[in-house]
């Protein structure tokens, strides 16, 4: 049971992150705040495919000496497979981050408000003053 | 020039993704160039998407690698039967409709057409690729390519856009993190990103928790993306909300991509060993699939708006498209791949009448329709009852014979209940239709004549009336060619098992 | 936002540091094959570099460091040395990003022209990279007026 917890806790922490990150999408009622609950689910994801590409006694995968393909031993370093797909997944979070805030300010320069109950309170109020 | 054809099943990807560049470079200067820069763009991929789907039907599936390193290393875009199909109707329909975007993007976005064009390409590009492409990592870039160029396209309408546009964010990344994370079990699992070998490891390991958590990850995602009931929440706001252009363009296409990989998923990574034999996956797609059908159809009688019943109507339609995946039978799969052109082209042709209407007569509100649209509108009013008739299912319209399809494969599964909700469905689509139509053509002409002069026809300028005969016209000519494109191109996708 | 900071501390340390920010950032951006970095880690630097001499200076003055449109047109520029090089290598006759077919054009080795393939692709990617976040910065700080 011990082993359980402590053997897998870069696991833990991804679960937590994850909760972390939903919690703050669903539970927070300001925008700003939904949008950092994502940026941690996102960043909870990448510490996922991190944990997984780590070995036992597996160093950075940076070749150092010269003397050509056979000599490499591939169980001395660590995955560097799932680094890679990550760097995608980040450039893809900073991408979804850009769209998200200027969505945001468009919203804010339209109702000036960001917190969500009295932006559905304002929508509320423009759909009863028909303006179409 | 003939050695970079046998590039081709790369080619639509590689333009579009220049072009959108490229075009957003030109326009700058001369922003009068953006439009027929598109639509030229657009015009030749939808010709290399014609041509690879004669090249598979008379060389089989191609196996294309980038850089030539050969899978599971390399990445490679596999053309067969199924993705040659869908990437040509995918073209075509947005092909017809950013023909008619011309005029409702300087309508209703001005001064920003330089930015929404780049980004509808952008959006195709991300779509193409997508469909084309055989790695499990590979489709997780382009899906989020296309789909943050489609909440810019949704964010620039109206007043409540943006926030329709949030909301669709939001769900929609945690719906390619989902998808993330479940690949992220499968590899740690199978050690291969590419969809074939993923496919030839999966069965050997098939009780290791791990890869039922990726399953129901991946599935949990891409379920998100095409908005399956229960989670659909941000369809109808963002089809309604958005500008009639985006509309026009992502309601054909966007849920359908994702359609498509769960189809790619379900039948060619998992497996039907799988999904309906060992796991009861299937069958909760099907379940699923059923409600939505239902709660579409229902809700949309109960709009009052055009875009939002046509909104609600989608809804019920994939579920549709979910119902022919789910239920595992030849039948049902030929009934869900041509559901999925048929809707296509229905739903495009609906959302652009809806933009010829509020063009014309500055709102698509049912309520205030009345006998005076067709005296006004009187071709747009044609193409709106053919694509009516169709979505109904009355022959010989092309959404009788993927009903059809669909019928056949819940009898042949014995599965009596989804026949039951397919044919009563059909009965709540006739009842919404018809409110528009009773409307339009049923009332008497009012006090006649002397308002016979108010009612002059004001119809729809013929840049954006073209588009939507054309669009009513295919309608008819693949029901009647249903038949051929059945056995000539769906007959050859043969998932293994099935 | 679009002042100087306040602080004069502050706005001399960063102007000066910027440049040196921009300098590792590129040898970032050319060791990544022998060493951890690369096109969009170098990138991202570089970005932070402008975005920072941008909140120090304020936006007028920062404007002698990089133009107001040039940020969207230095992302283009950077996908299109990325997309060129893959383009190209298809025009020579090999596949989308087959980089040994570059060696028809460069006088070296087909494993060099791998090598020298991949470096072009980072540098289109740092410049892509730099491109867009400052082009990011700089729209939303100026965006619609309000509506």
């Amino acid at each position: 049971m011990l082993r359980f917890l402590t053997g897998h806790y870069g696991y833990w922490f991804t679960l937590i992150l994850l909760t972390i990150g939903l919690y703050g999408m669903i539970f927070k009622r300001n925008l700003v705040k939904k949008l950092i609950g994502m940026t941690i689910f996102q960043v909870s994801i990448i510490m996922f495919y991190l944990t997984c590409a780590a070995k036992f006694g597996g160093t950075v995968p940076v070749l150092i000496d010269d003397s050509g393909p056979a000599a490499v031993n591939p169980a001395a370093y660590i995955n560097a497979l799932p680094h890679t797909l990550m760097l995608t997944a980040i450039v893809v979070g900073v991408a979804t981050t850009g769209v998200a805030f200027a969505i945001v300010i468009t919203i804010y320069k339209r109702y000036k408000t960001l917190d969500e109950d009295v932006l559905l309170e304002r929508m509320k109020k423009d759909h009863d003053a028909p303006a179409d | 020039m003939t050695h970079l054809l046998t590039n081709s099943p790369v080619l639509p990807v590689l333009i579009l993704l220049s072009s959108a560049l490229l075009g957003t470079v030109i326009a700058w200067r001369r922003p009068s160039l953006s439009w027929p820069f598109t639509i030229s763009v657009v015009a030749v991929v939808t010709a290399i998407s014609g041509y690879n789907l004669v090249r598979v039907l008379r060389e089989g599936p191609i196996h294309y690698y980038q850089g030539n390193w050969a899978p599971p290393i390399g990445i490679e875009y596999v053309l067969d039967h199924l993705s040659a199909f869908v990437m040509l109707v995918v073209n075509t329909v947005a092909l017809l409709v950013l023909f008619h975007a011309r005029v409702v993007v300087k309508a209703e976005t001005p001064g920003k057409e330089l930015g929404y064009y780049g980004t509808a390409l952008l959006m195709l590009c991300g779509f193409n690729g997508i469909i084309i492409t055989g790695d499990l990592f590979n489709l997780y870039v382009f899906l989020e390519i296309g789909s943050l160029s489609l909440y810019g396209l949704i964010a620039v309408g109206e007043r409540k856009a943006p926030i329709a546009a949030f909301r669709y964010l939001v769900m929609g990344t945690l719906a390619g993190c989902f998808y993330l994370l479940g690949i992220g079990f499968l590899y740690m699992k199978t050690g291969s990103l590419n969809m074939a070998d993923t496919a030839a490891i999966l069965p050997s390991m098939l009780g290791q928790p791990a890869v039922l958590v990726g399953l129901m990850f991946v599935f949990l995602g891409m379920g998100i993306k095409m908005a399956l009931f229960p989670l659909h929440g941000w369809l109808p706001d963002a089809y309604t909300y958005a500008p009639s252009a985006s509309s026009a363009l992502i309601a054909p296409i966007g849920t359908k991509v994702g359609a498509y990989v769960l189809l790619r998923l379900v039948y060619f990574v998992f497996g039907i060993t799988i999904i309906a034999r060992t796991l009861p996956v299937a069958k909760v797609i099907c379940w699923l699939a059923a409600a939505g059908i239902i709660y579409g159809s229902i809700l949309a009688i109960a709009q009052r708006e055009l875009k939002r019943m046509l909104a609600y109507s989608s809804i019920a339609q994939i579920g549709y498209v979910a119902l022919g995946i789910g239920m595992a039978n030849r039948w049902a799969l030929t009934g869900a791949i041509l559901h999925i052109m048929n809707h296509a082209f229905m739903k495009g042709c609906l959302f652009l009448t809806a933009a010829n209407f509020r063009r014309k007569l500055g709102h698509s509100d049912i309520s205030r329709f009345d006998w005076s649209i067709r005296k006004k509108m009187p071709w747009t009013m044609a193409a709106f009852s053919i694509s009516a008739l169709s979505m109904i299912g009355l022959p010989p319209m092309a959404g009788f014979f993927s009903k059809l399809f669909l019928a056949m494969g819940a009898v042949n599964g014995k599965h009596w209940i989804f026949l039951v909700v397919i044919l009563f469905s059909s009965l709540l689509n006739a009842v919404y239709f018809f409110r528009v139509l009773e409307k339009a053509y049923l009332k008497p002409a009012g006090d006649a004549e002397a308002a016979d002069g108010a009612c002059a026809r004001d119809e729809a300028v013929p840049s954006m009336l073209i588009p939507t005969l054309i669009m009513a016209l295919l309608l008819i000519i693949l029901g009647l060619l249903s038949t051929v494109i059945a056995d000539g191109i769906l007959a050859h996708i043969a998932p293994p098992g099935l | 936002m679009t002042g100087k900071s306040d602080n004069p501390i502050l706005s001399m340390i960063s102007r000066m540091i910027s440049p040196f920010i921009m300098i590792y950032a590129l040898y970032v951006i050319f060791h990544g094959h022998y060493s951890p970095g690369g096109g969009f880690q170098g990138g991202t630097m570089l970005g932070a570099a402008v975005i920072l001499s941008r909140l120090a200076s304020g936006s007028e003055l920062s404007r002698l460091l990089l133009g107001k449109g040039i940020g969207t047109l230095m992302g283009a520029i950077g996908v299109f040395i990325y997309f060129g090089t893959g383009f190209l290598a298809m025009l020579l006759g090999g596949r989308f990003l087959e980089y040994k077919y570059l060696a028809r054009i460069m006088p070296v080795s087909d494993a060099m022209a791998r090598n020298w393939g991949i470096q072009f692709v980072e540098v289109g990617v740092g410049l892509a990279v730099m491109g867009i976040m400052v082009a990011l910065y700089d729209d939303i700080l100026t965006g619609e007026p309000d509506a």
